[in-house]
């Protein structure tokens, strides 16, 4: 064995265990959300290091008020993902296909709608639902949830049908398909890849949404968890254990997001981070 | 978005070929074409569109409670500009938005950029965890600010004992509960939530930065410190303004943290624009009052914006 190879090996060993001592250091909230969450006892005020005698308790707690909760999120950001992949998908092929005569701006005044801030958009639209009667609906959270994902959503599904040959649309269209049918038979099952990656984020963006949960509602009638666990907080602020365990299931998605759209989240987090 | 944008190259291929044989069906084929992007910008007018419209409006009309009930807010000319502008609470919002938006990016940016560059180097477990740090940026934000009020507690938070476990405060820092340190807390929680989406974006922009050259300033004998000076850094530099201009303008709006953390407070030391923006419409009901504060958070993007947009000025062009 030569000295120098050794020598790697060591730094790498090194390097291996600060980055473990980094992800232990960022990642200690975490933590200390899962272990409050598994020690029961409800108004323990010191909670301990470790769950010595874990148990599930909390979660009971959290699911039997919590559970309509994030019911509702789940509902809701099912709603967002349909209502933003079916307007951005042909917008996307339009932008990325069509060669439309101001299609640049388009692209353009997608990305700059990402920079309205969400309290003015709420503002404005408060008052619109008012007299649409939308306020309180699944239909106006819905609404308004999907715009946190699709420009966004246009984007990536553009960037990705820029790169689909036009023949083979050409070709199914000299085979009796009209545009519309073309683009439903072959561009959608050609994108399915970046179709999953956009709903998973707009899925995401609106199970995160707070700002929409907490302006549109006046009442507990439509209570995503966001909004459920911000209420809990205020009113069992004794009841940590089942806070705690609310937190846990409310970052359930982002876990899975983490480990299903892994390869295509930093690209999600360039394009994203402006919602 | 940067990304996206430099990955688009020849857009129009497909459409400009297939013109010249169908320019005698012209016009209803390109209004069907024009189909496929209509809903999706009716939606945008609507949702994004509308709001700014109808914020500027609201801003010189006044509204009241009672306006729910008979529909009525008469015009008030400047009454509600004034009104912002001469109260305090305005005043200090500004100020800690400054003080909340510069400390998160400064801290949020440093962190994030050690750690690109630490996991820029080529070890077991690198990606893995490069993965796994992105986990406090995907958590809704809400839910992460009720994870850190939990830990930041004065008097059963996991913080204040472990400061006491190793000696080094007497009795309890009060993290949420004096106006003096309150928003310094706000700050350190949203660099915790930062650090990835910075971290990400400036490992990215080191991939991209030829290996060779550093190989060569190594050669000449420079030190790790001034490689990183004189080489990674200039080359680094467009990545760097994206990262800080998307940073500002996610960060300067941030409402759900400081909701969830402080509400505003103690003794409104940590309200923000956002805050204030939320208080005066859906507490006071004040809409009017509301959409001023509103429309100076537009103004305040929109400047960024502009900087975001010359930073990307290379990409776009580019791209369509």
């Amino acid at each position: 064995m030569n000295p120098n190879a050794n020598r790697r090996r060591l730094r790498a060993a090194w390097n291996t265990t600060a980055a473990l001592l980094i992800l232990g250091v960022l990642l200690f909230p975490v933590y200390w959300m899962l272990n409050t969450a598994l020690q029961p006892g409800s108004s323990v005020a010191a909670t301990e290091w470790f769950p010595s005698s874990p148990s599930l308790e909390n979660f009971g707690t959290a699911i039997s008020s919590q559970g309509g909760s994030l019911l509702t999120s789940f509902v809701v950001a099912l709603g967002a993902v349909a209502v933003c992949l079916a307007l951005a998908a042909p917008a996307a092929y339009g932008l990325a296909q069509f060669g439309l005569r101001g299609g640049r701006g388009i692209v353009f005044t997608t990305l700059i709608t990402q920079m309205v801030p969400g309290i003015v958009i709420a503002n404005a639209l408060y008052s619109a639902y008012a007299e649409l009667g939308l306020i309180n609906s699944y239909l106006g959270l819905i609404l308004a949830d999907a715009s946190l994902g699709l420009p966004f959503a246009i984007v990536l599904l553009r960037a990705f049908m820029v790169s689909i040959p036009g023949e083979v649309v050409e070709a199914a269209m000299v085979d009796g398909a009209n545009r519309f049918t073309a683009f439903v038979r072959i561009v959608l099952p050609m994108s399915r890849n970046a179709l999953i990656t956009a709903g998973l984020f707009t899925f995401l963006f609106a199970w995160s949404d707070f700002m929409f949960a907490l302006t549109l509602n006046t009442t507990d009638d439509v209570k995503p968890i966001t909004l459920g666990i911000y209420q809990f907080v205020g009113a069992h602020v004794s009841d940590w254990g089942a806070v705690m365990a609310t937190a846990v299931l409310s970052a359930v998605p982002a876990a899975i997001l983490l480990v299903v759209a892994q390869k295509y989240i930093s690209a999600g987090i360039t394009g994203g981070s402006i919602k | 978005m940067s990304t996206f944008a430099s990955t688009a190259p020849a857009a129009k291929t497909s459409g400009s070929s297939a013109a010249p044989a169908r320019a005698r069906s012209g016009t209803r084929r390109g209004l069907l074409r024009w189909l496929f992007v209509a809903p999706a910008l009716a939606y945008m007018a609507l949702f994004f569109g509308y709001p700014l419209i109808r914020n500027i409006v609201m801003s010189f009309q006044h509204y009241t409670p009672k306006t729910y009930f008979t529909g009525e807010a008469p015009f008030n000319g400047l009454d509600n500009w004034r009104a912002v502008f001469a109260d305090e609470l305005f005043a200090g919002s500004l100020w800690h938005t400054a003080l909340f938006t510069l400390g998160s990016l400064l801290g949020q940016f440093t962190i994030g950029l050690a750690l690109a560059v630490f996991f820029s180097r080529r070890f077991r477990l690198s990606g893995f965890v490069r993965a796994i740090l992105l986990l406090p940026w995907l958590v809704p934000m809400v839910v992460s600010a009720v994870v850190w009020r939990r830990i930041l507690d004065q008097d059963h938070g996991m913080l204040n004992s472990a400061l006491h476990a190793v000696g080094l405060t007497e009795g309890g820092v009060p993290w949420l509960n004096s106006p003096g340190v309150a928003l310094l807390s706000a700050v350190l929680v949203n660099i915790w939530i930062g650090i990835p989406f910075n971290m990400v974006i400036l490992y990215g922009g080191l991939q991209e930065i030829p290996r060779e050259l550093h190989e060569a300033a190594s050669l000449d004998g420079a030190s790790p410190w001034r490689t990183f000076r004189s080489v990674t850094l200039p080359m680094l530099r467009p990545v760097v303004t994206v990262v800080l201009v998307l940073g500002f303008m996610s960060t300067v709006k941030i409402l759900d943290l400081i909701l969830a953390l402080t509400s505003g407070g103690p003794a409104d030391s940590t309200q923000t624009l956002g805050t204030v923006t939320y208080q005066l419409s859906f507490l006071q009901l004040d809409f009017g009052q509301g959409a001023v504060v509103g429309n100076v958070l537009i103004l305040i993007s929109a400047v960024f914006a502009v900087l975001y947009l010359r930073a990307n000025r290379a990409d776009f062009g580019k791209g369509q």
